[in-house]
């Protein structure tokens, strides 16, 4: 991506441009140790710092072409989505099925929606080339202050490459929980806009249990109002690359958001998830909990736990987490977890990161009162799981993943 | 009448220095009904043997058998192992994140029995022995171990004792860390689990302490990975004035 794009958000303020080699060094004694230009062709350039500045647009064209080593590709495999990064996508509308909830309505919006890019842009390709082509957004309207649910399903996507634009909004004081159930075969690049007024309270669940020839990449863009309060869960556990970034904007003072995310890698599946938090107001509030599990030969996981703390955001409080547990040999799960603090007078502000092994001590505690390896195993993956499982609030959805996790585990005895 | 032999145990284990010889021929019959308790200084390999009873892949038996009623031991997996009757009480419990204790006991119980224990029943027999050894209700959705304190944990393991009532259970160092109101509520769990279901008891500390509210019937001093007497009760009074000393002392003499 080039640095002096027109919508760049003040980059020209804080990114110099890349200085053109040999020129202006003339005072310096060419090949002198540590002076001379990288080979690399880009001495002088500072690469973009700040995580709020990070190049956007809506215009795919805006965006050089995907080679896998941009900071937000270089953990993907992205030879295998070529069709979804510089591919011409289908952005026609496709079936859903909702169940009926009163106070959530389910339409479809035309592009000039006014909630259209309210709640964030794309900072990559695959988002921009979805952002471009969409016919009309799904917008799923949540209004009246009692606690409701509603699942918004779609199966039947196919293999098509298509690109697709969804609008979730809570309207001040309305309280829902929003499920996104994804089954089926897809090769989908979307953009997905959060929007809570103030005070609303929303919970977005986005399920994944693709088909195993599934791609999905998802963008995420959360705006969050004044004393609202947005739980956002990511359960990726089908598909073969799987790509989910939450990126949450605490726009209002008193925000408040917990983002989940629990996902089970088995041999050969990727699953992605790069998550963002900016803390834009005083007082707000944000808690990352992701955990996963891995078990196969190149069972690939990637977590990336972008923390911003910005000037105007005092008295934040902010922790972020990630855990692996590894179940075999083969595997790989990245874990980076960054923090960026622009004020000090924050309550708090943390991270933690942990990727292990089965814990032979635990298995053996267990034998010994009995319980079967399997067993035990199995009890260990569910007890390291549940925990997030258990912070969703939706009893009816707990007890399918219960059951969804408990057949991962079980689809890993047979291997 | 079940039996437990030890017989000419040799137990080896890897460390970073090589192979380390810890258990040198260790000989011993535990009947039912007996508690027996070894007793030893430090790093004379009383915790060894527990592990090496239980089937702690750590450890390497080099030579000897372990039989329960005439079974060898040593052939069973450890999931086996606790199957057949037998039990270890661990010193350092492990902590199991997200699974409950009750789910734990219940898993246990139904592994151990083969079938899953009456619900009526089991809650109240779960109810009486965590009443007994004075643990809250809350206790029972916590997750196992997880946050408990030194004398929770071991609670905890008398609990499992209580409710899983195997043939003969290992206490390795049960009464390590334990106040003295802790170490009374313990103790009166496990002698009540022997009143109830007549267990052979391997009790194995450093201290006499425990020995005051558990009463052995024999007592083996274990010195260097072996045996180097037994005797009655008596000796363990005679241990908690002199000390391990006499033993430690390298007997070059005739």
């Amino acid at each position: 991506m080039s640095a002096a794009s027109a919508l760049s958000k003040s980059a020209s303020k804080t990114v110099p441009a890349p200085s053109t080699p040999a020129a202006g060094s003339s005072t310096l004694t060419p090949g002198q140790h540590g002076i001379k230009e990288h080979s690399d062709g880009r001495f002088g350039y500072v690469p973009v710092q700040t995580r709020s500045d990070r190049f956007k647009s809506v215009n795919v064209a805006d965006f050089d072409a995907v080679t896998g080593r941009e900071a937000v590709w270089k953990h993907s495999p992205v030879a295998k989505f070529t069709d979804l990064t510089a591919g011409t996508l289908d952005g026609s509308r496709y079936l859903i099925e909702s169940t009926p909830s009163a106070d959530i309505s389910v339409d479809w919006v035309p592009r000039s929606d006014a909630r259209i890019g309210t709640a964030g842009l794309p900072e990559e390709r695959a988002a921009a080339n979805a952002w471009g082509v969409f016919d009309d957004a799904l917008a799923i309207t949540v209004s009246g202050e009692e606690a409701k649910e509603i699942t918004v399903t779609r199966s039947a996507l196919g293999n098509t490459a298509r690109g697709a634009h969804t609008i979730i909004e809570a309207k001040p004081f309305s309280q829902a929980t929003v499920i996104l159930a994804n089954t089926g075969d897809a090769r989908l690049s979307e953009n997905v806009e959060i929007i809570l007024g103030e005070s609303a309270n929303l919970t977005v669940v986005s399920l994944q249990e693709w088909d195993d020839s599934a791609v999905h990449l998802a963008n995420h863009f959360a705006s969050i109002g004044r004393d609202a309060r947005l739980k956002h869960v990511v359960v990726s556990l089908g598909g073969s690359i799987v790509r989910v970034n939450p990126s949450v904007r605490l726009a209002g003072p008193g925000s408040d958001t917990l983002l989940l995310g629990l996902y089970f890698a088995d041999a050969g599946q990727h699953l992605e998830q790069q998550v963002y938090v900016f803390h834009d107001a005083p007082k707000s509030r944000s808690r990352v909990n992701y955990k996963g599990a891995l078990q196969g030969q190149d069972a690939r996981t990637v977590w990336i736990g972008d923390v911003l703390i910005g000037n105007k955001a005092a008295g934040t409080d902010s922790y972020e987490q990630n855990r692996n547990l590894v179940l075999s040999e083969g595997t790989r799960a990245d874990s980076i977890p960054n923090l960026e603090i622009e004020t000090g007078n924050i309550v708090g502000a943390g991270h933690a990161s942990a990727t292990g092994r089965f814990d032979d001590e635990q298995l053996f505690y267990l034998q010994s009162r009995g319980i079967t390896e399997e067993e035990a195993r199995r009890l260990v993956v569910r007890g390291f799981l549940t925990e997030v499982v258990q912070q969703i609030g939706s009893p009816e959805l707990e007890a399918r993943l219960q059951l969804a996790i408990e057949a991962e585990l079980i689809g890993t005895d047979d291997k | 009448m079940s039996v437990l032999e030890i017989k000419d145990l040799h137990v080896s284990v890897e460390t970073d220095q090589g192979t380390k010889q810890i258990l040198r021929g260790v000989n011993l019959t535990i009947n039912e009904g007996e508690i027996h308790a070894i007793m030893g200084p430090n790093g004379s390999g009383k915790s060894t043997l527990a592990y090496t009873i239980a089937g702690h892949p750590k450890y390497h038996v080099e030579s000897g058998s372990i039989l329960l009623d005439g079974a060898e031991v040593l052939k069973m997996t450890v999931d086996a192992r606790a199957r057949a009757g037998l039990f270890l009480a661990m010193q350092y419990p492990v902590e199991i994140p997200g699974v409950t204790v009750t789910n734990f006991l219940r898993t246990a119980k139904t592994a151990i029995e083969g079938e899953a224990p009456p619900i009526r029943t089991w809650i109240k027999d779960v109810r009486e022995a965590m009443t007994g050894l004075k643990m809250d209700k809350a206790f029972a959705e916590r997750n196992v171990n997880e946050g408990f304190s030194g004398g929770e944990k071991k609670r905890n393991e008398i609990l499992q004792l209580e409710l899983l009532k195997p043939k003969f259970a290992v206490l390795d160092e049960t009464d390590s860390g334990l106040d003295v109101d802790a170490l009374k509520i313990v103790s009166e769990g496990v002698n009540r689990a022997k009143a109830n279901t007549g267990l052979g008891l391997l009790l194995i500390t450093h201290y006499t302490r425990i020995l005051r509210y558990i009463h052995p019937d024999f007592v083996h001093v274990f010195v260097n990975g072996r045996i180097a007497e037994q005797g009655g009760p008596e000796l363990a009074d005679r241990l908690e004035d002199e000390g391990y000393d006499r033993f430690l002392v390298p007997s070059n003499v005739g």
